[in-house]
Parts: C-alpha cells; structure tokens; sequence
C-alpha cells in the first residue's frame, strides 16, 4: 500500500486566509487510522489551527516519533516539511532542527507511549531546555500501533479491553511539565475543538516549549466501559478551568467581560490570548498553585482541562540562553563561521 | 654510584617516564618538560597512562625524546621518576638495565632499592618544597615542578627555555609564575650540586620541530570542526572524547562570538544521553547546520538505532569515535580500535557506513573536515574513528594550516528556484546515476516540501510497503555506497608496491609501523605497506590485496575487525591475510610490529619479502 494522496480540488467559495489560501491547502495526506481515532480530530484542529494563524505551509516544521498518533504529521500541512523519526526520540530531533534554524515554527506531535513510556527522559530534556516548540500529545492511554497494551499514562484501576485493571500509577505530562518549569501547560480533548484550536494557536506563538496534553480516544482499543480514556469518560470527567480565545496580532478583542474575569497575555509576535477564568479562584499564571489545583481536582474524579499555566518563557528559551546569533545557524554564510588561516597560524604558537 | 653505563648514543633518544598518584598537578610539570625539550628542537611524543578515576590512583606520563621524530610509544624506560610511593616496586622494575630511577629521598626506601644496573637517584622534593613553600596543596604542587626543575639539569635542558615557558604559562599570573620558578631554580640547583649531572642521557639542541607543533587529536579534530563550519554540536560525556567537545566550546568561544553584541555563531548542547546527542545531529543536518557529536564505543552503541534511520532516510551527520578499549565499559582510559565493526555495520537491518581513519592530529583536522563534506555529499552517517592514543595524548605534527579558498560542499541541496523549475520534487530519485539523490531544506517551499521518515519509503518519499518500490530505494542505495568508495580519502602507499609481502593497516598503528619497517629493513625485510583512511575500500585497496602473495593486517584489537572488514568487503581470498593484533590497551609499538612481522615471515620469509 502506498500513501494515499488527496486529490486537491479548490472551491471558488472557500474561505480564504491572509495569505490567500484555503483550508484544504493545509491538508496533507489522507488519514490511515482507524474511523472515530480521536488523533484524526485533533490532524482537523491543527490544520484550522494553522490556516487561522496564516501560517506560510513552508514555515512550518512537523516532527514525530512513532506511533499512531506520530503518523498524523503526514496528514496535516503537505507544504511543510516533516520528519518521521524513532520511537520516542522525537524531541532530541525538535532540538537539533530548532537550533539550526531558529526562525521555523516547529510542531510535534507524539503519542502516549512515545512520549511518556520510552521517551520520557527526552521529553524531559526538551523541556528542560525550553525548545521554543509546540508539543502535542495525542494521549489515549494506550499503545495503538502494537494494539492495545497499557501506556504510561494509564490511570490507575482502567481496564484493558481484555478486562485487567492497571494497578500502576500514570505519569501526567501536565505535572510533569510543571514541576520540570514550563512555561505553557494545556490540557485537551480532540473531541473539543472550540477549545483546541485556539490553544494551539497560541501554543505555535508562545516563545518557549509549549505543552499540550490532548486526551485522544483510541476507539480500537481502549473506548470501552471501564476505560478512562473513552470518549464518554472524557466527555463526562474533563473539565476546562480556564478558557484561551486566541487573537491574532492586528485584531481587536471584540467583547468585553468584567475586570477579574478575564485576563489577556500578549504573546511574543503581539498577538494575544484571552484567557476566561471559569473557576474564580484559579490563577494559570501561577505554577505552584496551578499544580495544586490539578492534584485536588484529580482527588474528586475530575481532569482539569484549559491552558492550565502560562508565563513568559522567552528569557530562558534554548537560544535566548545561549545568545545565538538571530540568523538561523543554517543560514550564517561560511565566511562568518571560518577563523580564516591567519587566525589558524596565530593560534599555532599555543602548541609549541 | 652508577653501576653499568647506558650506551652514549641514548643522546636526544631516550625515554622518560613520571609515574605520578593522580589529582596531585603533575601534568603541568611534565607538560613543561615535553614543551622544553620540543623547544629545544628536538622531536618529542607524549603518552599518557591514566586511570579512569579523579584522585588517588596511579597515573603514568611518558615522554620519547627521538631525534629521528619516531610518534609511537617508546616501549622501554631510560629514566623514572618514582613520585608514586603505591606503585614503586614495579616502577622501579620497569627501568631499563643501565637506566636511571629518581625518586623523593625525603623519606629512606631502602628495602625497594633492590637494583644493581640502574642508577638511582635521590633528591629530597618535599623537604625542598616544605622549607619554601607555604599551604599543603602549594607544597604538593610545587614538588612537580620541582622535580621538573631537577630533570632539567640532570637531561641537560636550557634553563632559560623552561623560564619562559613558565612565564608564558602565568603571564597573567605573576605570583604563580614566581612560585613556579623558584621551584623550577630549586630542583635544578639541587640537582646541579648533589646528582651526576648531566646525565647521559641528553638532550642536545637541533632543528628538528621547526614547523611543528605538540597537540592532541582532539583539538585537532574539534579544529576541523570549526574550520569545517559546523555550528551545532551535541554530546553527552565521555572518555576520551569529552576533550573534543570542550575544545570545540572554547573555540567557538574565541572565534565564534560576535564582539559588539555577544552573538553566537554556534549551538553546543549537552545531551542527556547519545541517543539524544546523535538525535540533535540528525535534527540539525536535516535542517541543514553542519553538525557533529563526539563519543566511544559505549556511545555509538546506543546510537545504534538512528543511525539507521540517518542512513536509511539519508540525512548527513557527522559521528567522531574516540575509541577506547571494550567491551562494555571496558578500560575507559585505555587506548584501542575495537570499534571497526560496531560503526561499519551500526544499526539493524541493511546499513552500511563511510569510515575515516585518521593515523595522527594532523589528519584529525583534516579528516574532520572532509567527514562534514562527505556526508553532506553522501548524505549519509561518516564516522571518524580515531582512538584515545590519537585523541588524548600529544604528538608531534606539522603545523595546522588552512587554505581559505576552502568553502563547503553541501552536496545536492536544491533551492526554491531549482525547485520550481521541476515538474514535481522526487526526494529520492537518483537523477545523475551516482545513487545520490536531491534534498531540500525545511524552509524551502511547500514545493520542496517531502516528508522524511525511516518506514518504507518510494523514490518521493511516500510510504510505500510495494516490495518493488522499496527494493528500488534500498538498491540505490547501495550504489551510492559504491560511489562513496571512490570518494572517501585514497590509502598511503609506503614501498615500491611491487614486493611480495605487504602490511596492510590504518590509524595510529601508522607510526610504529613506520618505525618498525626501518628495523625491519635493516634486518633484510622489505614490505610493502599501505594505510588505508577510508571505507568503504576504493579500487587501490583491491590492487594492493591483489598485488602482493601475502598481506599481513595490523590493527589493535582481538578479534581481528579490519581483516574481517577487508574478508567481507573485497575480493581477497581469506588465506591470503595474515593477522598482528596488539589489545592490551596500551598503544602499539614498533618492537612489538618487528617482532611479529619476522615471527609470521620466519628466516624464509625475509628472503620472499626482499625479491623484488
Ligand atoms: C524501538 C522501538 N520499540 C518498539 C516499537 C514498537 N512501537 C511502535 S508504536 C509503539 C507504541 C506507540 O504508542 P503511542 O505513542 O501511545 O502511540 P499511539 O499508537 O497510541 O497513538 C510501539 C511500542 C518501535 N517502533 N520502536
Ligand atoms: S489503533 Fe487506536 S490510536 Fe491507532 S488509529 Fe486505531 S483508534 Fe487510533
Ligand atoms: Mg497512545
């Protein structure tokens, strides 16, 4: 079987984005996943999410590890480049791309298991490093691809298809990324798109590694009674305590609400995300509370869902760090990297 | 006093050897010593001998003094410098018969002064250094160059060429530069008064460094690194290879930061692992940075699996092998090349890789540089597998030199106008029959764009599982494997390449092999010799397995990796090649080569190695 491409017919009426270009000219190839695969909303959310954006397709850089969900960088945005690497190894090559070339906008997208079982310590890592990078995870609690084993995220006391319960406790990549500092934390469902797209939005302007946690039903193997990770477990246990609306740079914000209702965060390119408190109490910029407002909800059966925590991560981002040169590395002229054979020569003496 | 007398030609041609408990700063007094003597003009090499640990163990550093500018290790003691109470007993044994032994006579160690043809000296460093030094760490510090003060005197080195050594090293630091030399004055006029000196073995001044310099193949190869371009490096330590990437730092940082704004032209990411280090490679020569990652063995095997997703999914990257002894951790601070195989074959599956091997510095610069143009050519994984003989230790090289018409080949990278041109971009179609395909960068257009992935893919880069239209890439790739022979740097040819036997070798067996073959001649063996500094083997491999009745295969290591590589990968019949390992760790000398080479040829075999 080879990969299936979309025949590409333009409508006249299609809407078109700043850039002239329709939705379908961020589509990509067609899905190979199973009908109802949570992962396929979450492919629909990303290429609204960049034709929103007017992201120019070529701008972009999409990266994965391997898994179901991995796949999806092939079905979203053709005109970008993308890279399909190893299983769970994803963020070492986000790492390396996005410090040879600094200016590209670079999505990942993993799995569960690729990004909590075998690739934790590299997610880690990336976010130690503060890769200025959007980080999806298509979270479904299981390993799709090798059919239906417990991943890492598994809840404890979910069943298997097969009827076993995991006794083991689940990593949380929102915790996670918390205490390892993040500096954007979300959390999703792909079945959300309202909620999604303009997460993601903000996510790909957020300077610094972003984090979004997207709860993606596996309707093979692990949407059944007893999973928590089944379309009707989310849709009744995940709930949003803060609501992004994403605004891009030259907009004006249409509506007003109260003063303590609603607070916006201007990103690094000047557009802006909105967010909407639904829990008077919570405060997403603060990342102790924030963490501890997810521990309580989880303790009463409930997921907390929204951009969870956001501050700016512009300061330590992996290049901001390292003062690197504002010209993409891969694009500084040999000229400017070589010491020439005058320096060579001077440098010499030290070794005599 | 002296028992029997070393022959008098030992003049500019002996060894020292420091043995020394490590942590203590010995390594700037013996670096001084090396540094006066190569000063001096006369051809120096040094060898370190450490343990893979801090403080406390045993550590040895031994330097050749050979007019005739020999590289490789010694492989006897003329004089010791017994600094290491712990291992005295067998330091003292070590020392040739006629030799000398100096050690620290503050302390009496009679019952150890067991040796009647060696001359053993005494100088009392820490009563020295006790009446004129102040604070415990000082005093330990100053006894080195104390002593290094002592050996001036007693191997007859110019005092005034130590002197400005010292003051070079702390120009920047006048009271450590006076401290040094009051140690320096202290052991050479003890020495002068109470020892015989000056020995005979001597150093007496030539010509022979001019255009040279003393350095480790580590900041050369870093060097070429640099001078090659690259601009993101990423590692995760390791002996001996972490000396690479901190030598890549610190040039970067003097050569690559802008003065006005602090800029920098480069990326240096410490990994939390190799799997991540040769990650950020791939990720970044994909997008289209030179970029490189240092390691050993330990290293390369868990980089295993991306190497084969490099190669498969045809990304440059550029991997330097500092090699060390194995298996496992095995002795992380001994030298050899036990890393043949692992890199050939890296990965699951069909892989095949481009190898370099560099025999000294020198070619650790310059192998660097064409591993960067290799791969982006190839677009593939090169290795430069150099060990930690080359790597750590300091020889004597030509100087560095750059041409600055140099620019790099980025291999078949097409623009977004070359893009536009074609009716559709195929990123693995072989247009020009060399089984090089054309890449583009991301960034490009969304023309250019292609999706790289290590599951099977078609000449578009589609996933494909059609048998046919994989088979048609992996074919592929095998000829450009065939290309990359004719492109990975030609072999040296030593000999008229026409007599019977000839050795077959590569890396840092170069130099006692080169020594080596002057014995050998003299006994009335001549071979022919070719070092090979590329896989895969070119043409002039072929010829030379096909041209001699018998080839005899150096390499360090047990199992006999470059035979195999050669059984496997030419057309030279097996009994053909005739096996010299050397892995005890400790880098080859020329004794052990001659001695091997007349073993396998015996008395018949000189007569069939001379006709011609
Ligand atoms: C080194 C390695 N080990 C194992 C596998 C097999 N494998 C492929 S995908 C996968 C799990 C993927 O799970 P997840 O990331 O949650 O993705 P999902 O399919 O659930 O979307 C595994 C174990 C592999 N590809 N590579
Ligand atoms: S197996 Fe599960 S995760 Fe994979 S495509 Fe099917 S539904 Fe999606
Ligand atoms: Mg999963």
């Amino acid at each position: 079987m080879t990969s299936i491409v979309k025949p590409r017919i333009a409508h006249p009426a299609l809407p078109k984005n700043e850039l002239g270009l329709t939705r379908r000219q961020y589509e990509g190839a067609m899905s190979t996943l199973c009908a109802g695969c949570g992962h396929d909303s979450v492919t629909a959310a990303i290429v609204e999410a960049c034709w929103g954006l007017s992201l120019r397709p070529e701008q972009l850089a999409k990266l994965s590890g391997i898994g179901c969900s991995s796949k999806t960088t092939a079905y979203f945005v053709s005109g970008a480049h993308g890279f399909n690497a190893v299983h769970g190894r994803m963020p070492s090559i986000a790492t390396g791309a996005n410090a040879a070339n600094r200016e590209l906008c670079y999505v990942g997208v993993s799995g569960d298991g690729d990004s909590l079982s075998i690739g934790l310590g590299q997610l880690a890592h990336a976010i130690r490093r503060n890769v200025n990078m959007l980080y999806v995870i298509e979270n479904n609690g299981v390993y799709g691809l090798t059919k239906g084993q417990f991943s890492a995220s598994a809840d404890v006391g979910t069943k298997s298809k097969r009827g076993e319960a995991n006794t083991q406790p689940p990593v949380d990549p929102v915790l996670l990324a918390l205490t390892l500092g993040a500096t954007f934390v979300a959390r999703s469902f792909s079945g959300d798109k309202r909620q999604l797209v303009p997460l993601l939005q903000a996510g790909m302007r957020h300077q610094g590694f972003a984090l979004i946690d997207v709860l993606s039903p596996c309707v093979t193997f692990n949407d059944h009674e007893g999973s928590t990770k089944s379309y009707a477990f989310t849709r009744e246990h995940y709930h949003a305590a803060v609501e992004a609306d994403f605004i891009a740079r030259a907009r004006e914000i249409a509506v007003d609400y109260a003063e303590g209702e609603s607070t916006v965060v201007t990103m690094h390119d000047g557009s802006r995300v909105r967010l909407r408190k639904l829990d008077p109490g919570y405060d997403p910029s603060d990342r102790v509370a924030a963490y501890d407002y997810i521990e309580r909800k989880f303790a009463d059966g409930e997921y907390v869902t929204g951009l969870i925590h956001v501050a700016d991560g512009s300061a330590s981002e992996l290049h901001a760090a390292n003062r690197t040169t504002a010209t993409p590395l891969n694009r500084v002229p040999y000229e400017r990297l070589s010491p020439g054979a005058a320096a060579l020569g001077k440098l010499m003496a030290r070794y005599r | 006093m002296p028992a029997t007398q070393p022959a008098p030609d030992r003049l500019n041609d002996f060894v020292i050897k420091f043995a020394n408990v490590n942590g203590t700063g010995s390594a700037s007094a013996n670096t001084l010593i090396m540094k006066a003597i190569f000063r001096s003009g006369v051809p120096v090499v040094g060898k370190n001998y450490f343990p893979s640990n801090i403080q406390g163990l045993p550590t040895w550093y031994e330097i050749r003094v050979s007019a005739d500018g020999h590289q490789a290790r010694g492989g006897r003691v003329d004089l010791m410098l017994a600094m290491n109470i712990e291992t005295y007993a067998r330091d003292v044994k070590e020392v040739a018969p006629g030799g000398f032994l100096m050690y620290d006579s503050t302390w009496p160690r009679s019952a150890l002064l067991e040796r009647h043809d060696i001359t053993v000296l005494g100088i009392p460093l820490a009563k020295l250094c006790n009446e004129n030094f102040d604070g415990v760490r000082n005093r330990v510090l100053m006894k080195n160059i104390c002593y290094a003060g002592a050996l001036a005197a007693l191997v007859d080195i110019d005092l005034e060429i130590v002197r400005a050594l010292v003051t070079e090293q702390y120009a920047k630091k006048p009271k450590l530069a006076d401290a040094n030399l009051k140690a320096i004055e202290l052991g050479y006029r003890y020495a002068r008064e109470y020892l015989p000196c000056p020995l005979p073995l001597r150093v007496r001044r030539l010509d022979r460094t001019a255009g040279h310099v003393l350095i480790d193949g580590n900041t050369a190869a870093a060097l070429g690194c640099l001078y090659a371009g690259a601009t993101v490096g990423a590692w995760y330590p390791i002996t001996p290879s972490t000396s690479l990437m901190d030598a890549f730092r610190g040039f970067c940082e003097r050569y690559r930061v802008d003065p006005a704004t602090g800029e920098r032209n480069f990326v240096v990411l410490q990994a939390e692992d190799e799997l991540a280090a040769i990650g950020m490679v791939v990720g970044a020569s994909w997008n289209g940075a030179r970029a490189f990652t240092p390691t050993s063995g330990p290293g390369i095997s868990l980089m295993n699996e991306f190497v084969g997703l490099a190669y498969y999914a045809e990304v440059p990257c550029v991997i330097f092998d500092v090699q060390r002894v194995g298996p496992s951790t095995g002795m992380p601070t001994r030298t050899q090349q036990c890393d043949l195989l692992l890199c050939a074959y890296a990965s699951h599956g069909d892989t095949r890789h481009v190898l370099l091997f560099p025999a000294d510095p020198g070619e650790c610069f310059t192998l660097a540089v064409a591993a960067f143009d290799l791969a982006e050519r190839l677009q593939t994984p090169v290795f430069v597998l150099s060990d930690l003989d080359i790597g750590m230790n300091d020889w004597m090289v030509p100087e560095l030199a750059w041409d600055d018409a140099y620019r790099p080949d980025r291999g078949k990278v097409l623009s977004a106008a070359e893009v536009e041109q074609l009716e559709k971009f195929q990123r693995y179609v072989d247009r020009d029959g060399d089984g090089i395909p054309y890449r583009t960068l991301p960034g490009t257009s969304p023309k250019a764009a292609y999706f790289t992935r290590g599951s099977g893919h078609n000449q578009s880069g589609a996933y494909t599982e059609d048998s046919a239209e994989y088979q048609q890439v992996v074919d592929r790739l095998t000829r450009k494997f065939a290309t990359a022979a004719t492109l990975v740097p030609k072999p040296v040819l030593e000999g008229p390449g026409n007599r019977p036997v000839g050795i077959l070798s590569l890396g840092s067996c170069d130099g006692p092999i080169r020594e080596a073959l002057g014995e050998l001649a003299r006994r009335g063996y001549a071979l022919d010799y070719l070092r090979v500094r590329g896989f895969p083997f070119g043409a002039e491999v072929e010829a030379f397995l096909a041209g001699h009745e018998r080839v005899l295969v150096i390499e360090q290591n047990r199992d006999a990796q470059l035979k195999s590589l050669l059984t496997l990968e030419t057309a030279v019949p097996k009994h053909k090649l005739h096996s010299i390992l050397h892995y005890d760790g400790l880098p080859l000398t020329a004794q052990f080569v001659t001695d091997a080479v007349v073993a396998a040829l015996g008395a018949g075999g000189r007569r069939a190695a001379a006709a011609v």
